[in-house]
């Protein structure tokens, strides 16, 4: 019987500082193990428990895309005794990661086509980052159509990943808006407002074919969803993904249970509708 | 009890069984045996022999499980044990794996599986409510999906001898529940105290086993075993006074339930101490936490409690059941709503009334459910 608590040995291959704040720092891990990398096949969207032996275990979404090879890349916040600990980690530390776990988003049915407008806030872009990638890979590029991007920070500094987001705006196939709450740089030469502004302004029209995912802080989804339904999104074509505190993440430890689903199994992706039906315990 | 509320109780009882004998392997070939109380000793020390048995044993101020010394018998007096059984296959606290953090060792920081005896046991005297609990909490540990091998290594080398309830209390609601005081479902042995003795009936290949292995030998037909079990389980079933209505729970929309105005009454009273959730047969949630003294660690898993607020606060201080009665509310919506809906079959609760009688303030699970199951009719009932 495999042991689904037992972490694959990771060692830190790289640590990048990604904001002015040096709150936010991207783990790249390579498996000790090489076949270990095999068994972690994932899909854009999923997460996995970091498991920072002698302090505990963390959920995090995973940034990396699964086009990207021979490593996986995690981006986390300093908040707690697990990620503060890890950001005091070294290159060549040797920890845990556990998974791939959860959903994803559902590529099965944005790959036949659909427009993917993706909206994001603040540090719950990593996942987003992951989805990105992974639409922009020419082998699956022509499988789907329009893709959006408005994608906001409070300042420039605090933006994650600005190497690939310059570069994702200068190409013509994907409409990239960044933006911040504001700024005193005389160079910036992207957007300034509020996601929920800049969403108004910038998203496509609404059909049946276009979805909307959604990652941000509970005040930028708060102000975004009357933006979207004011543009004619339905429910079902609005996609978010949730977090709640966890310790298995595999839907046996009874932490994040909301209703009859739970946010690690039958989540982290919901979309509105289904939400919608659920209570608001997230 | 009404002719109609009888008809409700069996219907319900009879539909729970049907689904979860789909889990639970019997065998046709039932083999009984009567033990003479003189030969019960000479049986228990060949059991000793195979098995290491654990027992409800009288402690301070309760009955407890817990292992047999080699000299010491089941004090099978009890109504019920304190804790549950849940323990004896989930113990409060565990060792997952263990690491060490001394960079000098080959394997530093990486987590190692630890070594647990999974030795054949057997459980002797744990009533049909607990075994039954152990069904329902099955679903929860071995899924399709996920295997949790620490339960279902502990659970497959279990052997379970339940004990029928002659005399059960006033708090038992088994009935209602799904289960019984004679139920068989979840049991390998079923054992009935008789004038002079015991009928041990096995149910499961593992009891036939058991009862190989025993060495009690002094067989009895199963019609005369029924002859003499049946008015015993009759008498037993008429002794329970509660009876809870669950039928309406399937059909209600869960958030209207959630969004009762019954629920600040309900959580009024509660404190929040945890302990419907530890006494709980059917309460698997747990904690995982790494102990490390200088260099060497144990990963550890405990039992937790939906009732703390520090079991759902994020890294942000965000809370999402912050308040006290989202947590009250969110223990008795699983069990008799989110648990009914995901496997339709019957509530996630077992009736054997603990919570009922541990509740320093008196929340009644059995009241709350009525509620629930009527929630159109709450705001008196609340006031009742």
């Amino acid at each position: 019987m495999q042991n689904p608590y037992l972490p694959y040995p990771v060692r830190i291959d790289e640590i990048i500082t990604e904001t002015e704040d040096k709150n936010l720092k991207t783990f790249k891990f390579v498996f000790l193990n090489k076949e270990d990398e095999e068994k972690f096949a994932y899909r854009s969207g999923q997460f996995a428990e970091l498991s920072v032996t002698g302090k505990g275990e963390i959920p995090i979404g995973i940034a990396s895309s699964p086009t990207e090879k021979g490593f996986v890349k995690f981006t986390v916040n300093k908040v707690g005794l697990v990620s503060t600990f890890l950001h005091n980690m070294k290159v060549g530390d040797i920890m845990g990661i556990r998974g791939p776990l959860g959903n994803s988003y559902p590529w099965e049915m944005l790959e036949k086509g659909k427009n993917v407008v993706i909206i994001g806030g603040g540090f719950a872009f990593t996942t987003l980052r992951s989805s990105i990638v992974y639409m922009l890979d020419p082998t699956n590029r022509p499988k789907f159509g329009d893709i959006h991007v408005i994608y906001g920070a409070r300042s420039p500094g605090m933006l994650l990943y600005r190497d690939e987001l310059a570069k994702w705006e200068a190409r013509s196939d994907i409409n990239v808006h960044i933006t911040v709450d504001g700024t005193d740089d005389p160079g910036w030469k992207y957007n300034v407002g509020f996601v929920p502004a800049i969403t108004e302004k910038k998203a496509p029209p609404a059909d049946e074919n276009t979805y909307a995912i959604i990652c941000g802080p509970p005040v930028m989804i708060k102000f975004t969803q009357p933006v979207l339904d004011k543009q004619g999104y339905g429910h079902h074509n609005i996609i978010m993904s949730l977090e709640n505190r966890m310790k298995c993440g595999i839907g046996i430890c009874g932490h994040c249970n909301v209703g009859k689903e739970f946010v690690c199994k039958d989540g982290p992706v919901f979309t509105l509708a289904q939400l919608n039906r659920m209570p608001r315990e997230y | 009890m009404t002719d109609a509320r009888h008809a409700v109780r069996k219907t319900g009882r009879h539909q729970a069984k049907a689904n979860r004998q789909l889990l639970y392997k019997r065998v046709e070939s039932m083999k009984v045996v009567k033990i003479d109380k003189k030969k019960w000793d000479q049986g228990l020390a060949a059991l000793k022999g195979v098995y290491r048995i654990f027992s409800p044993v009288k402690m301070k101020d309760a009955f407890e499980f817990k292992a047999l010394e080699e000299n010491e018998n089941p004090d099978l007096g009890g109504l019920n044990t304190r804790l549950s059984a849940k323990g004896l296959i989930y113990p409060q606290t565990e060792a997952m794996f263990t690491y060490t953090l001394d960079e000098s060792r080959e394997d530093h920081h990486i987590m190692s599986p630890v070594e647990t005896d999974y030795s054949p046991r057997a459980v002797i005297g744990l009533r049909p409510c607990d075994a039954d609990a152990f069904l329902l909490v099955q679903r929860n540990f071995d899924t399709p999906q996920y295997k949790d091998p620490y339960w279902i290594d502990a659970y497959e080398a279990t052997t379970i001898v339940g004990l029928a309830c002659e005399n059960p209390c006033s708090t038992c609601f088994c009935t209602s529940a799904g289960s019984g005081p004679f139920n068989e479902t979840g049991l390998d042995v079923l054992m009935v105290e008789t004038k002079d003795g015991y009928i041990l009936k096995s149910v499961t290949p593992k009891g036939e086993s058991l009862i190989a292995a025993s060495g009690w030998n002094d067989e009895i037909s199963p019609e005369e075993a029924q002859k003499q079990i049946e008015p015993l389980k009759t008498a037993a079933e008429q002794k329970i006074s509660s009876v809870v209505e669950t039928d309406q729970l399937k059909n209600k929309d869960a958030m209207t339930i959630y969004n009762a105005p019954f629920w600040d009454d309900v959580a009024f009273a509660c404190i929040n101490c945890g302990t419907c959730t530890f006494v709980c047969p059917t309460c698997w949630c747990f904690d995982i936490q790494d102990e490390t003294h200088k260099t060497e660690g144990v990963r550890m898993r405990n039992w937790d409690s939906c009732m703390f607020p520090l079991f759902t606060l994020h890294g942000s201080g965000h809370n999402p059941r912050g308040e006290k009665v989202q947590r009250v509310r969110q223990r008795f919506m699983h069990k008799l709503k989110y648990y009914v809906d995901k496997y339709n079959d019957g509530i996630q609760c077992v009736g054997c009334g603990r919570c009922v009688r541990a509740c320093p303030v008196n929340i009644d699970i059995r009241k709350v459910c009525s509620l629930m199951n009527q929630p159109e009719n709450a705001t008196c009932a609340a006031q009742s």
